[in-house]
């Protein structure tokens, strides 16, 4: 057993080190990218009018005159630090201005997350089980609509469905003041999280139910019947811990692709999170919350992986195990 | 092995099968009326090829059908009749039938044991879900006792194996222990052999006999070996297309059998002895017409070529004049040939030689390295150490190193002809791919070569423009070799070609490898775990066992005088018949 542990601990270990290069190339990309926005941070913030030895003064004062390689350092040191700089826009500091928005947004999606992995499982072993069923061809109907809306149409039906035109009982904007937690005006978190909800659950009933369908035709899940297994317990027991595997990764994925997919259903709401944040800033020219937020999404897109490679090996017994003599 | 007397008293049968019919669900009948009982403490062989419905027969009497067929109409009956009709109880009546009253013993415990559960607890689920025993500690002393009586270790940590920290035959014995866990009165068995190699199948079958012996229980034992069945049943009975055609005590079955088709699957089946000429007889599946008709196969070159001799009946004594094995220019010299996957090492210093228009058979059981050796002869896996001459001439380690001429004159076929023939291909563009990457003459030119090719493995044009989901395994792997054939190699690796195949089909594809060999002599690896296909196939015989080479030598030598004790055990176990 001691050794199958190290085995396990050295491909951790590996996969840690393989994220951390992934993450230093990414803030390598990042910053390049920031250098590319057209337009000057200096001139955005002062506007028009700012006379040339103003411009001179922000710019010295923001470092802009340095080495690239030297800002990116200061930068990337920056990161490790916990000091993400300031805000062109409010002068304050990014760590400060981010705090409160990231708090915003992982509620959402913890929400959407909540609702979407269980309802997901469950909808796509129900499909496999009722294969050809009408509970089968309505589910695998309606999950195929949904993935091929984009995720603000949706939004724009609900909002259409829910508070405009046809019932008019939720909020279509969030409207708490500045400062105050989201959560406490759950009415106007009920819409956002449906539709992040709507859009990520359709992958996971469809990956189920793929991988559900296989695993019942296995030869394991034959062998539970004949051994007079009841059906409740081969599928709960034999079938769908090994459905869940490959669905991890793509909850995986899906939840990576939330931290990004956020940004347009948080500017859909008026939502106070780090979508709308990512959308004033870049509107703003504020370089340093943009640079900020692009490497917490891709720090979380990363992250998020790591865990699915993770829960991938400790349901694997091959790999946890050493092999027979 | 119990004698095989038909005037055994009849008392109650343990399970009575009367016109068992079963559908697909497209409404085509696949089995028509099947009748068969099953006496406690005796075992009934079900013997048939691929797509007769042994199978399907086996599993309809647990009420079991298989994703595609329709619940099947007949009777079966358990004992004395009081559980009713099997085939129309509900759902949860059979579920306490199943594992309790009759159990089931799958073709692969591989795939038949869940992977992610302890073995221990597999076993403990079925005494637990029939209520044998009423707490955990009486279910784990039943399981202890059941892994002793099928010869494996049983102790707490043993039971907390995963299934793939077990071999093979472990593997099988664990399925049997749980099949054998609620002491059922029936019991079947679906080739619970295929893939074992004959020293660990010997083992099953003893422990299968013994506790079918003990516990009188009825065993439906369903294979395709007829060997096996020598060696197991009481009683033998033959299905043909869904149909038993000949039933009876196996000596009668097999020693003077009536029906013509018995006859036929007899004399398909490859002898040790190399007495029965193997390949002479005609495809028996009806889907596997030869285009060429006639007496097709060796021309009778009775003594003109040293090459076919093997195949024909032998006297015990080798008086083929084997070429010196010290031959100065052999096709194909291997030396201090070494592969390690990790820290565990496949092939350990193989070293070996192969000479023109001879054949060799590389023999060993699955995990001996005979896969990887011939992988590495053909260049797929290049990380061996050690060298690969052909020619007299050193070869690069992988595919991609060699020239390609090199690539031509070693040419392989797969094991699976389900999975090595690209299904949106049509035959003719698979032939052709060996022919587009050597850069072989133009489009016409190339086309000629194929028709050639499939000519010589008696497909002919028609099978042309087919797609490998239209063809038989026998006719694809037929397919699969005219791939390797039509650049003529001077090499061919066959690496277990006819074990995914039926008797009769790998009959007809051993008399084709034959003719092949006859005629352009070529050079032939043929890998293989089936020992009785040794005389009918190959001049040399080279045994591994665990990466190396315990035996090597003209094939009648090793045959008839083993010197590795490891060979010597495995000609012990190999079941026989006549």
């Amino acid at each position: 057993m001691d050794r199958s542990y190290q085995v396990i601990t050295r491909m951790i270990a590996k996969r840690l080190l393989v994220s951390l290069i992934i993450l230093f190339i990414v803030s390598l990309l990042v910053f390049v990218a920031t250098l590319l926005l057209p337009g000057d941070p200096a001139q955005a913030i002062l506007g028009q009018q700012a006379t040339p030895e103003r411009l001179a003064a922000l710019r010295e004062q923001m470092h802009l005159n340095d080495p690239v390689f030297v800002r990116y350092f200061t930068w990337l040191g920056g990161l490790f630090t916990g000091n993400l700089g300031y805000s062109a826009a409010t002068g304050g500091p990014v760590t400060a201005l981010l705090a409160d928005r990231i708090q915003s947004s992982l509620v959402l999606m913890g929400l959407a997350a909540l609702i979407s992995i269980p309802v997901g499982i469950i909808v796509g072993t129900f499909s496999a089980l009722k294969r050809g069923r009408a509970f089968d061809n309505a589910s695998t109907g309606i999950s195929l609509v949904l993935a091929s809306l984009p995720e603000f149409v949706i939004g724009i039906g609900l909002v259409a469905l829910f508070s405009t035109s046809v019932f008019k009982i939720l909020p279509s904007v969030t409207m708490a003041p500045p400062g105050e937690a989201v959560w406490n005006y759950p009415v106007q978190l009920v819409l956002p999280t449906i539709t992040l909800a709507l859009v990520v659950t359709p992958y996971i009933v469809r990956m189920m139910r793929a991988t559900m369908l296989e695993v019942l035709d296995s030869g394991f899940v034959e062998m539970a019947r004949l051994k007079g297994v009841p059906e409740r317990q081969v599928v709960l027991r034999h079938a769908v811990p090994h459905a869940l595997a490959p669905v991890a990764q793509v909850i995986a994925i899906q939840l990576a692709w939330m931290a990004g997919g956020v940004v347009v259903i948080e500017f859909l709401f008026r939502y106070p999170g780090i979508g709308q944040a990512l959308v004033d800033a870049v509107a703003n020219r504020d370089v340093q919350v943009v640079q900020a937020l692009s490497i917490l999404i891709a720090a979380a897109y990363i992250v998020v992986n790591l865990l699915a490679d993770l829960v991938g090996i400790f349901t694997n017994p091959k790999l946890r195990t050493e092999k027979a003599a | 092995m119990s004698t095989n007397t038909m005037e055994t008293q009849v008392t109650t049968s343990a399970l009575c099968a009367t016109d068992l019919r079963v559908e697909t669900d497209a409404g085509v009948e696949i089995l028509h009326g099947v009748s068969f009982t099953l006496q406690p403490g005796r075992i009934l062989a079900l013997v048939g090829e691929s797509g007769s419905g042994k199978t399907t027969a086996g599993l309809a009497c647990m009420g079991h059908f298989r994703q595609g067929l329709a619940k099947g109409t007949g009777t079966v009956s358990l004992g004395g009749g009081e559980a009713g009709n099997i085939l129309d109880l509900p759902d949860h009546q059979l579920r306490r039938l199943r594992g309790k009253t009759i159990s089931y013993v799958p073709q692969d415990p591989a795939l038949s044991l869940n992977p992610s559960m302890r073995i221990g607890e597999q076993i403990a689920e079925t005494l637990r879900v029939h209520q044998i025993g009423a707490t955990d500690s009486e279910h784990r002393l039943r399981v202890a006792e059941v892994l002793a009586e099928v010869g494996l270790p049983n102790d707490r940590a043993y039971q907390r194996r995963y299934p793939h920290q077990l071999s093979g035959g472990q593997q099988q014995r664990v399925g049997i222990a749980m099949a054998f866990a609620c002491r059922p009165s029936v019991i079947v068995l679906d080739e619970p052999t295929t893939g074992l190699d004959v020293t660990t199948q010997a083992v099953v079958l003893q422990t299968i006999d013994e506790l079918a012996e003990r516990h009188q229980v009825a065993g439906l034992y369903i294979t395709h070996d007829l060997a096996v069945v020598a060696q197991i049943a009481d009683e033998v009975a033959v299905m043909l297309s869904g149909d038993i055609v000949e039933h009876g005590a196996t000596d009668q079955v097999l020693y003077s059998p009536r029906h013509g088709y018995t006859r036929r699957l007899l004399a398909a089946v490859p002898d040790l002895a190399g007495k029965r000429r193997v390949g002479q007889v005609e495809a028996i599946t009806g889907e596997q017409p030869l285009v060429v008709p006639g007496p097709h196969g060796v021309p009778d070159t009775t003594g003109s070529t040293a090459l076919v001799d093997d195949a024909k009946p032998l006297s015990g004594t080798g008086h083929r004049a084997t070429p010196a094995a010290a031959d100065p220019h052999p096709l194909l010299r291997v030396r201090d040939l070494s592969h390690s996957y990790g820290e565990h090492q496949v092939l350990d210093g193989i070293g070996f030689q192969l000479l023109e228009g001879e054949s060799m058979m590389l023999l060993g059981e699955s995990g001996s390295g005979k896969t990887t050796l011939s992988r590495c002869v053909a260049g797929l896996n290049d990380a061996y150490t050690g060298s690969i001459e052909l020619f007299g001439e050193e070869l690069a380690t992988g595919t991609r190193a060699r020239s390609s001429e090199d690539r031509r004159r070693i040419q392989y076929v797969f094991q699976s002809p389900f999975s090595s023939l690209n299904p949106r291909r049509t035959i003719a563009e698979s032939v052709g791919v060996p022919l587009q990457m050597s850069g072989i003459g133009d489009k016409r030119k190339r086309r000629a070569l194929v028709r050639e090719a499939l000519d010589q493995v008696k497909l002919g044009e028609r099978f042309m423009e087919r797609r490998p989901g239209d063809l038989s395994g026998g006719e694809r792997q037929r397919a699969a070799i005219a791939r390797a054939l039509v650049n003529a190699p001077s090499l061919l690796v066959c690496d277990e070609i006819t074990s995914a195949l039926d008797v009769s089909v790998q009959a007809s594809i051993l008399d084709l490898l034959r003719t092949l060999q006859t005629d352009h002599n070529m050079s032939m690896l043929f890998v293989t775990h089936n020992i009785a296909l040794a005389r009918h196939i190959s001049q040399r015989l080279a045994v591994l066992q665990k990466g190396k080479i315990v035996d090597i030598g003209t094939t009648d030598e090793v045959l008839d005088n083993p010197q590795h004790h490891y060979t010597q055990e495995l000609l012990a176990n190999v079941p026989t018949f006549k």
